[in-house]
């Protein structure tokens, strides 16, 4: 009974994400004009105290090197220019190759992630299975306490040897154990116990079940939590900045925070530095706009592709907070 | 009477029945995962009662008692660690959530669907961000000589010498706090408001029938439910209180070392006690101290919410 009460909360909670705000259509009171009118003022300031930073960002990636001289980093630069952003295609190499570390890590390492995580939380699901409390504790136990990071540092550098490698991206961090209850619930939610009995009885293994009851009815919940693991693999900056020396494997966020330091990162991995003239060209580079175009290269993907999932992201964490 | 037919129903199966074999299967990638990444460094906590030398590695360094922790602890900086953890994490629980819910008690209330929804979008944005990034954003207000603070003082002023802001302690905790609230406080908002979309209208009609304005349905229907969501957030929140965020307090101040009174945390303190004084026991210590204090709170929050209120205790 609670399993199906659990399912249509999540149905209703989908539905009502599509439709929100249906009290003011079904004819329920609303709030007065002046109050409304403070409200929106309120949630438009706080929305312009988001938007003005990174718009300085934007507009200082188009300001000329003089501008940023004479007045500094300014909404109102004196000069505009596209510089900044032809410069940084032309010693791009090691952007290039930073786009494509992060790029192969977020969506190979999300794909493992997943594959580990939703098998797991599946096991998990299997409110029958004898040893389900021993997977569930050993699992929850890390939420609770953990070694940290330099015993987890000297493991990967010293015992595992995949310190300076790709492989560093790849494994640890492979199961979230947060993300694996929240899987746990999705399945439990949406997918009612008879039916796993239904399809036992049909003489489906769990294998079968999983692939083809399972997956197909879960694809929100991959969806949400996918989603989640590749945002964060792609903002992840921390993992270059402890474990990676070489330089084709510095991820974007880690490169952003070195040029940060020193544009200089940028030019010494350049292929420019091998001819005399390239190595003039290098010395005249623009600092300031160079990094700002830089940084919104950075950003420019999440920002263009979040507003098409961002449904997910709300749903996701709605139905993750139902109680397991 | 169940309960015990559920046991002896338990007993005559087998411990590893034919058809369970699938399912310890499908787990296993995930336990193998656990054990290495998640298990073995707890043994590995063993440095921090070590005099770890990378030449004996973790099986031939001695052993030295507590040293590293008197070490830690003789020293100033755990206290002041300790205390900017927990106070900083404090009031970024506090504020945010106050924000947080006023802001989506604002969006519910807004009678324009459209302008709910644009804000919204914009609201979530910085919570995908990374530190990285906003550190930059960052910069480009407080940068020394050609960031927009110093250069509208100068206008204002005619003050020629730019203040180095990387350097000027007294700003930092409002700043921390506010650049924190900057990142999150939408994205929360959001989620509260999409709890909040799913109380049913039943109660809402209800209370329209009984004569209630929107403020009393505000503060009698729309509040308590989400009480929830909120006590829930204010457990993980508690249980990770000694839990610094690292990107925050390692990337906004640009890890300048004149600001350490002010924006070092416990996390900050380990890498840096790593990778700087290249210092194993003692930032093994540190953080087993993190670990355990963490693992003490989380039960103790726990327990008091399960007091108070056993619906939104977590275990």
């Amino acid at each position: 009974m609670s399993t199906v009460d659990l399912n249509s909360t999540t149905v209703e909670t989908t539905r009502s994400t599509k439709s929100r705000y249906r009290p003011h259509q079904s004819g329920l009171n609303v709030i007065s004009r002046p109050w409304d009118f403070a409200f929106m003022l309120l949630i438009g300031i706080f929305s312009l105290f988001i938007l003005i930073p990174m718009a300085l960002v934007v507009i200082v990636s188009f300001s000329s090197e003089l501008s940023i001289t004479k007045v500094g980093f300014s909404f109102t630069p004196t000069e505009w220019t596209l510089d900044g952003y032809k410069y940084l295609f032309r010693v791009g190499d090691q952007l290039l190759n930073s786009y494509l570390v992060t790029i192969f890590h977020s969506i190979v390492g999300t794909l493992m992630a997943m594959a580990v995580m939703t098998l797991y939380s599946y096991v998990l699901a299997q409110r029958r299975f004898r040893f389900r409390l021993f997977y569930t504790w050993i699992l929850f136990f890390t939420m609770l306490f953990g070694g940290g990071l330099v015993p987890t540092y000297i493991l990967n550098t010293r015992y595992l040897g995949i310190g300076d490698s790709i492989w560093i991206f790849l494994l640890p961090g492979l199961v979230s154990a947060y993300n694996v209850i929240i899987l746990r619930t999705f399945i439990n939610s949406t997918i009612p116990d008879t039916l796993f009995e239904a399809a036992r009885i049909d003489g489906a293994g769990h294998w079968r079940i999983f692939f083809s009851v399972v997956l197909p009815l879960f694809k929100a919940g991959i969806a949400t939590i996918g989603l989640f693991q590749i945002v964060g693999r792609w903002n992840n900056w921390f993992t270059g900045m402890l474990y990676i020396q070489k330089p084709h494997l510095i991820p974007l966020q880690t490169m952003l925070m070195k040029i940060q330091q020193t544009i200089d990162f940028l030019k010494q991995n350049s292929e420019l530095a091998n001819t005399p003239d390239g190595l003039r060209l290098l010395r005249e580079l623009p600092n300031q706009n160079l990094r700002m175009a830089t940084t919104v290269i950075v950003i420019l993907p999440i920002i263009f592709a979040y507003p098409f999932f961002q449904r997910y992201f709300v749903t996701g964490l709605t139905v993750g907070s139902v109680k397991g | 009477m169940a309960k015990t037919q559920t046991e002896l129903r338990l007993k005559r199966r087998p411990l590893f029945p034919k058809e369970d074999l699938a399912l310890h299967v499908m787990a296993a990638p995930g336990l193998i995962y656990l054990i290495i990444w998640a298990y073995l460094p707890m043994l590995g906590l063993i440095m921090a009662f070590q005099n770890y030398n990378a030449r004996d590695g973790i099986f031939g360094s001695p052993l030295c008692g507590l040293a590293n922790f008197r070490f830690l602890f003789a020293s100033n900086d755990a206290a002041i660690i300790t205390r900017n953890t927990v106070v900083y994490n404090l009031v970024f629980i506090f504020v945010n959530m106050l924000l947080a819910v006023g802001l989506s008690l604002m969006l519910t209330e807004l009678r324009s669907r459209s302008y709910a929804k644009v804000t919204q979008t914009i609201f979530m944005l910085p919570y995908f961000l990374s530190w990285a990034v906003v550190a930059i954003v960052v910069n480009a207000f407080l940068h020394r000589s050609d960031g927009l603070v110093n250069h509208f003082i100068a206008r204002m002023t005619g003050r020629s010498r730019p203040t180095d802001w990387y350097t000027v302690k007294s700003i930092w905790p409002p700043l921390l706090v506010a650049v924190n609230a900057w990142k999150s406080v939408g994205y929360s908002a959001v989620l509260y408001l999409a709890v909040i979309s799913g109380i049913s209208d039943e109660y809402y009609e209800a209370a329209v029938l009984d004569g209630a304005s929107r403020w009393q349905q505000a503060k009698y229907i729309t509040i308590p439910h989400l009480r929830f969501i909120i006590s829930i957030s204010i457990i993980m929140a508690m249980g990770n209180i000694f839990r610094g965020d690292f990107g925050l307090f390692y990337n906004v101040p640009m890890n300048s070392g004149r600001l350490y009174e002010v924006t070092d945390v416990i996390d900050t303190y380990i890498y840096r006690s790593l990778r700087v004084l290249n210092n194993v026991g003692m930032s093994t210590a540190a953080g087993l101290f993190q670990s355990a204090v963490g693992f003490f709170t989380l039960l103790l929050v726990n327990q008091i919410v399960r007091r108070i209120d056993p619906e939104s205790s977590m275990f």
